[in-house]
Formats: C-alpha cells, sequence, structure tokens
C-alpha cells in the first residue's frame, strides 16, 4: 500500500530538480552584471516611493478565512461523496443537515457584503 | 524487466540491489512523463502563437526552422525561445529576499509536475495507481498558489505585491468552486482513483460519460480550472495593463520562465483531467469499429488537444473580467450552483433501486 506512494515521493523531488536545475542552468550560463538601477524595484522608471510591504485591504484576509472554512467542507464532502451509494438515505439526510448550517452562514455573509468588491 | 532486476541484484547485492532497481526504474518512468510533458509544453507556446495568430489573421512565428528543413518554418521557435531565456540574466532586485526570491518559482513547478505521478495515460499505465488520486492530485495543485504569494512578498515591488494578492484570492476562490465540482463527480463514480473514475464511465458511447448528467459540473470545473491557471480572461493577476506582469514582475531570463514552464503544464494537467473524469479519458465515443480501432491513448490526447484550443481561443476572443467581476462569479454564481447540483444530485441518488435501473438513469448510476 504505502509503496505507491514511493514514486510520487520521487516525482517531488524531480519537480524540485527540474526547477532547481532549471534556474542553476540560466544562473551559470547568463551574464551577471548587476548595477543599481537594474537592481531597483520596478516602478514605471520612478524611484520606489515607499517600502513594498503596504497596507492592503482586509477583504483578502476574508476571503482567505472564507476559503478555509468551506475548503473544510469539501474535505467532509469527498469521502462521504465516494460512500453515498452504501450509507443510503441516512447519511444523506445528515449531509444535508450538515450543508444547511453552512448555507445559512454562506447566505449571512452573502448578505452582510463580504463578497462585495466594490 | 526481470533480467534488469536479476542485473542489479548481482551488482549491488541482494538488499541494495532490489532498492536501487526500484528508484531506477520509477526515475526512468517519471522521466517519461516528465519529458514529453515539457516538450509539450514547448510546443503549446508555439500552438497559442499559431493559433492566437490565425485568429487575428497574422502569419505568427515562421521564421526559425528545425534542422534546416524549409516547412518545419515556425517549429523551432521554442528551442530558440528557450535558448534566449537560457542565456538572459536572472535579476535579483536590492529590496528582495533572497533566499525566497529564488525558491518561489521552484516550488511553483515542483507540485504542477508532480501532480502527473497519478494520472493514468490508459488502463494500465499509471505510475503511482493510488486510491487517493484525486485527492492528492487537489492538494498538488493547491499548493501551486505557495509559489505565487511567496514571489510576490519576495520581490519587494508593489506590482508583485498587488499581483501576488489577487491571484492568491482568485486561486482559492475557484479551488472551492471546482472541489464542490469533483465532489459531484465522487458521487457518481465511488472512488478517488482517476482510473477508477474513466472505467465509470464504460458502457457503450458518448452518452455514457459524466459529461452528459454533469454538464454543468463540467462547465464549472473548466471555467474554473482556467481561472486556477491564471489564464485570459481571468488573468487579472498579471494584466499588463494595470499591474505590468503582476507577481513575476521582477523575475527575469530562467526564473521567468520556470514559472512559465508551471502554468503551461498546469494548463496541460487541467486538460488532462477534465479528460478524464467528464470526457471519458481513454473510451472512444462510439464503441464500434472504426473508432475502437484508434488505440485509446490517441483518444485521450485527442481530448486533451481540444480541451487546450478552448484555453487558447479564450485568450482571443474574450476581454479581460474586472476583478470585482471575477470574484462575484466564483462566490455568487459557481458556488451556490455547484451546492444546488450535490443536492439535485445526491437526492437523485436516493431515489428506489429500480427507478435508478431503469432507462434513462441506468447510463450513468451503476
Amino acid at each position: 500500500m504505502l509503496e505507491n506512494y514511493f514514486p510520487i515521493l520521487l516525482f517531488i523531488l524531480v519537480g524540485l530538480a527540474v526547477g532547481g536545475g532549471a534556474m542553476a542552468c540560466g544562473w551559470l550560463l547568463a551574464p551577471n552584471r548587476p548595477d543599481s538601477e537594474k537592481l531597483s524595484p520596478y516602478e514605471c522608471g520612478f524611484e520606489a516611493f515607499e517600502d513594498a510591504r503596504m497596507k492592503f485591504d482586509v477583504r483578502y484576509y476574508l476571503v482567505a478565512i472564507l476559503f478555509i472554512l468551506f475548503d473544510l467542507e469539501i474535505a467532509f464532502l469527498f469521502p462521504w461523496a465516494v460512500v453515498l451509494n452504501e450509507i443510503g438515505t441516512f447519511g444523506f439526510v445528515a449531509m444535508m443537515i450538515f450543508l444547511g448550517i453552512l448555507v445559512v452562514g454562506f447566505i449571512y455573509e452573502w448578505m452582510k457584503g463580504a463578497l462585495e468588491w466594490d | 524487466m526481470e533480467y534488469a532486476q536479476q542485473l542489479f541484484g548481482q551488482f549491488f547485492g541482494a538488499d541494495w540491489g532490489s532498492a536501487l532497481f526500484s528508484l531506477t526504474k520509477n526515475l526512468v518512468l517519471i522521466l517519461a512523463i516528465v519529458l514529453p510533458l515539457l516538450l509539450s509544453v514547448a510546443y503549446l507556446t508555439l500552438a497559442e502563437r499559431k493559433i492566437i495568430a490565425f485568429m487575428q489573421i497574422r502569419v505568427g512565428p515562421n521564421r526559425v526552422t528545425l534542422f534546416g528543413i524549409p516547412w518545419l518554418a515556425g517549429w523551432g521557435q521554442p528551442m530558440a525561445d528557450a535558448v534566449k531565456a537560457l542565456m538572459k540574466e536572472i535579476i535579483i532586485p536590492n529590496g528582495a529576499n533572497k533566499f525566497l526570491f529564488i525558491m518561489a518559482p521552484i516550488l511553483t513547478i515542483a507540485p504542477a509536475l508532480a501532480a502527473w505521478a497519478v494520472v493514468p495515460f490508459s488502463p494500465e499505465v499509471v505510475l503511482a495507481d493510488i486510491n487517493a488520486g484525486l485527492l492528492y492530485i487537489l492538494a498538488m495543485t493547491s499548493m501551486g498558489v505557495y509559489g505565487v504569494i511567496i514571489a510576490g512578498w519576495a520581490s519587494n515591488s508593489k506590482y508583485a505585491f498587488i499581483g501576488a494578492m489577487r491571484c492568491a484570492a482568485q486561486v482559492v476562490s475557484y479551488e472551492l468552486a471546482m472541489g464542490f465540482a469533483l465532489v459531484c463527480v465522487l458521487m457518481m463514480s465511488h472512488s478517488l482513483n482517476l482510473g477508477d473514475i474513466v472505467k465509470g464511465q464504460e458502457g457503450g458511447s458518448f452518452v455514457n460519460w459524466y459529461l452528459i448528467p454533469l454538464f454543468p459540473m463540467f462547465l464549472v470545473y473548466f471555467i474554473s480550472g482556467v481561472a486556477e491557471t491564471n489564464r485570459a480572461p481571468f488573468d487579472v493577476a498579471e494584466g499588463e495593463s494595470e499591474i505590468v506582469a503582476g507577481f513575476h514582475v521582477e523575475y527575469s531570463g530562467m526564473a521567468f520562465t520556470v514559472f512559465f514552464l508551471a502554468e503551461y503544464s498546469n494548463m496541460i494537467l487541467v486538460a488532462t483531467l477534465a479528460s478524464l473524469i467528464f470526457l471519458g479519458g481513454w473510451l472512444p465515443p462510439f464503441d464500434i469499429a472504426p473508432f475502437t480501432m484508434i488505440p485509446g491513448f490517441i483518444w485521450l490526447l485527442l481530448k486533451i488537444a481540444f480541451l487546450l484550443f478552448f484555453f487558447l481561443w479564450f485568450r482571443a476572443t474574450f476581454p479581460r473580467y474586472r476583478y470585482d467581476q471575477i470574484m462575484r462569479l466564483g462566490w455568487k454564481v459557481f458556488i451556490p450552483m455547484t451546492l444546488v447540483w450535490i443536492v439535485l444530485l445526491g437526492s437523485v441518488m436516493q431515489l428506489p433501486a429500480s427507478v435508478l435501473g431503469s432507462f434513462p438513469l441506468n447510463l450513468w448510476f451503476h
């Protein structure tokens, strides 16, 4: 069982090697002549005005939090969906109650304007 | 194969021989997936430029030939591009966090390639035949967003930062719709194994494919796939008219190319998964003579190419979405739509066995 996962581990290492190898080749073959203008962050030709690690819109946080909730829901739905034909009506109704609670939350955030972006 | 195993046993001893043999065998198999994949990525860029040129009544790349053969004009372009990218300086900006800046492209491409480990190419040909195949792919494709957000943060450039924020929020939003659409597939296939999902669509003709009963979910999955790979019309993350190039604005040379390798191999992955899950993978559209004579692998390739064409067609046709429109489509259209479909499909599956076993439901519910 677990030895089926060995090729996957190896594949991840090969993926890292492809990325790292390509970058290393570029590093070795390409010229490297830095100067201060070349190394400054790109800002349409101006000197950079302030640090780029600036404040950003709180809605990105909100999206991230909502994503965690719904992704967890998907994590619950995956095993349920696989065995749905075996657990019958009881399993179906139980998941519908769970989904119903989450849909109430979804409607609440929708009404509160958490999904608005303008 | 057994001879090679014996040879390893003799050379390295009984203990080391089998371990090294398994390592070598798997490495060869992995390279047999990765190298054709990278080659298809190279030629997908050429196909993209040629097809978009055709749609805009231009010629497209027509100068670089292969081996000096005149009628292959343009076919050497991907190789020329690769060599050019290799020769360009990799610039690491002053304020950048160097380690993260170099790690970001590697972290983007590693999961994009590793996701291919569980993809079956025909009933027998699959590298890792694991039961959690679809879950693994979902996990791997989610990892890609780390590369993007690290790239945006490490660059210490405003455009890169804004692009990374936009991209991350967009990718996670569409990931939800994609996940819900896949739940519908799992309800019908009773398995996470991609090979079993294709086998669940057997039955004589294209009518048995999950495309027919789950057509809205196919649309949701495919459009989410376009949004997840940051392709036009959902490419605000790198919208050149607003934030120049988004999260990879500070990347140059090979570092930039690695990001693009990842993006294009993700495109091919989305097309492959959509063909496997909804279009019956290696199954021919009709189980009769002229169609069954073509090998299953060719059918799979044809379906992948067909879906990839849509990626390019979208890019040539649609204007870019506004960011609030993208988020509205993901959260307010796709997620409610998939939720309704899950409930609907679940309710149909609660019908008595006699109803599910009769026409037309017996085509899909086994």
